[in-house]
């Protein structure tokens, strides 16, 4: 009759799992895809789904080929996937996006042992490989013809950049009806999802309240106006979803807020004094690299210890 | 500074059931060892008639424990068995002759100073009956008893299901403060805390009343938070105490009690009657009827199931204790020990254990931690071989608690791997010693 199972403790899992945590980053995401389908069209959806397939197809293939374990059910390179796109101008080339996800999925994560493994974020190293790969229509700005508005021509943040007025203000910046990639314009969606993630705590407020609050600190020194920078280019949805990339960025609490506070500097040193008018993603890059070694250097004391755990 | 801990399902669905004594089993097994230690030498052979509470098992050197008859009856055969941590250690089968006799010599013990007290604790067969099984006697043979400040009484019982320290407060009030006064007297305490996880209100209540009539004694209600039972954790959210690593409480001038044992120990010390039944939970996904009963220890642990009302179904796991810590046993055959607070069965369901995937480096081990650890450098370091960085890592501060492994989204074995480095690191400790 007996056939008892004999695992060590502990016999009690939580519900929670890699593939549910993403599944909320995804919810997170929507209504930024919505807003972007708004203030942009299909096109932008278009794009986003686009992105998803070729992300999920070539990890597919990828681990097929590599006779590994598949792990597309774990719904992580859906996120890389509409990260991407989010990243994009609405007027990208389909075979320009195409690359770009297969970049991002196979040279950033799957090459250096897929989830978890991969030191740099894959949706921000692949979108600053095709910013320099294809320079002209990664920065063309244009509102495709079936947006709201047929407006046209430099980000706000371009245009702060080069010393005049956009013509947006804040409200516009705040709802995104101004240019820029098509996932990044609407700072209401992007908050939205946001408190979600905390809400669900996906993700905790250190990075993003270090990385936000570093920039608006930064740009007030540096005689910029404070909320103009922080709504308007990448820098919400950098500081939302993309820096708290559980991968690339540290995992204990000082660890965190280090990260956010390096993001915040570096992007506001690109954005002043740098020849490009936005740094958020090259920012985040930067203390990818870092990360390990802000993870070693903000080690916790455990409790009794005699030595200390920092090593 | 806060500790860290998990929200788990409280599951006491056997708190207001007062444990009911079980019928008396045909055959038990009772084994020399049910504590840490050295076992036990059987003092009986085949043939022998025994009576309840009779010694059959003499302690054997410092740390070890007497073990005592749970029936009256026969010995049947002084066999072996493996215990559920591997060991091959002798046991005495004895069949019941369902008159439970009780042994002519037992008589309450006659004390007179911290020696007599000792002595009887020790006579009694005591060990740790929150799941530890440390002998008790040995915890408390402190040299220099000024060293002691406070008693914490561990009556937290933050694993899912238990509930037998709950019954201990409800039911057991005035051994609970015979324990106390016996500390109070032969020990010269004069502090006492009681730690309670505040999921219990009601045993809460009645232990401010015991607070109420000694004004040494203090309630502390504990976060429901697991695990609030682990020693040092409950140290430190009592009395602020931080237990140095590879230090015991009595180096911070405190001594940690279980309640049940020390409820025992009160209990002893009047009718003189050792060791020989536990109240046991008996609960779970596969049980029809969640129940507390008291049961004669060696009583195989198919006996419990029909006083529980039957299975609902084939068990596909069954524990000795909680989900948290709980080890789980090879056999139904397997008997109640000293330390046996609560028998789990498991459905299949919830037995199932999920599937590991990747690391996401997602950081809950690390924010879950009683003890700040980094299961996941840990594994990595065990993984790589890396006694140095095993050593920084400070992983034997691991209590083993498993809230890495229950909050781990990728559920990887990280409490386990700590167990495996913990080993690692101790036979480095030692071979490093050899060679200066």
């Amino acid at each position: 009759m007996e056939h008892l199972n004999v695992s060590v403790s502990p016999h009690f899992f939580s519900k929670r799992t890699t593939q549910n945590i993403m599944l909320d980053v995804i919810i997170a995401l929507m209504p930024a895809l919505i807003a972007s389908v708004i203030i942009f069209g299909w096109r932008s959806l278009l794009i986003t789904v686009v992105c998803i397939a070729c992300c999920v197809i070539s990890e597919y293939v990828f681990r097929k080929i590599c006779q590994k374990d598949n792990t597309i059910s774990d719904l992580s390179a859906v996120i890389t996937g509409m990260l991407l796109a989010f990243n994009l101008p609405v007027t990208i080339p389909v075979w320009q996006a195409i690359i770009g996800s297969i970049t991002a999925i196979i040279v950033v994560k799957q090459l250096f042992g897929g989830i978890g493994q991969n030191f740099a974020n894959p949706a921000i190293t692949a979108r600053i490989i095709m910013l320099v790969a294809f320079s002209g229509s990664m920065t063309s700005w244009t509102f495709s013809e079936n947006s709201v508005d047929a407006l046209s021509g430099a980000t706000p943040l371009a245009a702060a950049a080069k010393g005049f007025s956009s013509g947006v203000d804040y409200m516009m910046l705040f709802l995104g009806d101004h240019g820029g990639c098509l996932g990044e314009t609407c700072a209401l969606a992007i908050i939205l999802g946001g408190i979600y993630l905390l809400i669900r705590k996906v993700i905790t407020w250190h990075i993003p309240v270090a990385f936000i609050s570093t920039v608006a600190v930064m740009s007030f020194l540096c005689g910029k106006d404070p909320l103009y920078q922080i709504l308007s280019g990448g820098l919400l949805l950098a500081a939302f979803f993309m820096a708290t990339d559980y991968s690339t960025s540290p995992s204990t609490p000082w660890g965190k807020i280090i990260f956010g506070i390096g993001c915040g500097l570096i992007t506001i040193l690109i954005r002043v004094w740098g020849s490009l008018p936005e740094g958020v993603s090259y920012s985040i890059l930067l203390m990818n690299i870092l990360t390990p070694y802000i993870s070693r250097l903000t080690r916790q004391k455990p409790l009794g210890a005699l030595g200390g755990a920092k090593s | 500074m806060k500790l860290h801990g998990i929200k788990i399902p409280h599951l006491k669905n056997t708190a207001d059931s007062a444990p009911q004594r079980i019928p008396i089993p045909k055959i038990i097994t009772i084994p020399a060892s049910m504590h840490i230690g050295k076992p036990a030498e059987i003092l009986v052979k085949r043939g022998d008639t025994v009576k309840v509470g009779q010694l059959i098992g003499k302690a054997d050197g410092f740390i070890s424990s007497n073990i005592h008859s749970s029936v009256s009856g026969t010995v049947q055969k002084i066999d072996t068995m493996v215990t559920s941590n591997g060991v091959k250690i002798s046991c005495a089968v004895i069949e019941s002759d369902g008159k439970q006799e009780l042994d002519e010599k037992i008589k309450p013990p006659f004390i007179n100073d911290f020696d007599g007290f000792i002595n009887a604790v020790k006579d009694s067969g005591v060990v740790g009956l929150g799941g530890a099984g440390f002998p008790s006697f040995a915890k408390l043979k402190i040299d220099d008893l000024a060293r002691i400040e406070t008693v914490v009484i561990n009556a937290a019982e933050c694993e899912p299901y238990i509930t037998s320290d709950t019954r201990t407060m409800l039911d057991k009030n005035e051994y609970i403060y015979k324990g106390i006064s016996a500390i109070k007297k032969y020990m010269n305490v004069r502090d006492f805390v009681i730690g309670i996880e505040k999921n219990k209100p009601s045993a809460i209540e009645k232990m401010k009343e015991l607070a109420l009539k000694d004004e040494h004694i203090r309630v502390h209600a504990l976060p429901s938070m697991y695990p609030q039972g682990g020693e040092k954790v409950l140290v430190y959210n009592t009395l602020k105490k931080i237990i140095p690593q590879g230090g015991l409480p009595i180096d911070v001038g405190v001594i940690v009690i279980n309640i049940t044992t020390l409820a025992f120990i009160g209990e002893y010390l009047e009718t003189g009657i050792p060791l020989v039944e536990k109240c046991v939970t008996i609960d779970g996904s596969a049980v029809k009827e969640p129940k507390n009963v008291i049961a004669p220890i060696g009583t195989p642990i198919s006996d419990l199931i029909e006083s529980a009302g039957g299975l609902k179904c084939e068990p596909a796991k069954v524990l000795y204790g909680g989900p948290m810590m709980g080890i789980a046993v090879p056999s139904m055959n397997e008997p109640v020990l000293k330390n046996t607070n609560a028998v789990i069965f498991m459905d299949k369901k919830e037995a199932a254990v999920p599937k590991t995937t990747a690391c996401i480096n997602c950081g809950a081990c690390i924010a879950h931690c009683p003890f700040r650890l980094e299961p996941r450098s840990i594994s990595l370091a065990y993984k790589a071989g890396n006694v140095g960085d095993l050593e920084k890592l400070c992983v034997d501060l691991c209590m083993e608690c498993g809230c890495c492994s229950y909050v781990c989204p990728a559920n990887r074995p990280l409490v386990q791997t700590n167990k495996l480095a913990k080993l690692k690191l101790r036979e480095y400790l030692s071979y490093k010693k050899e060679m200066n």
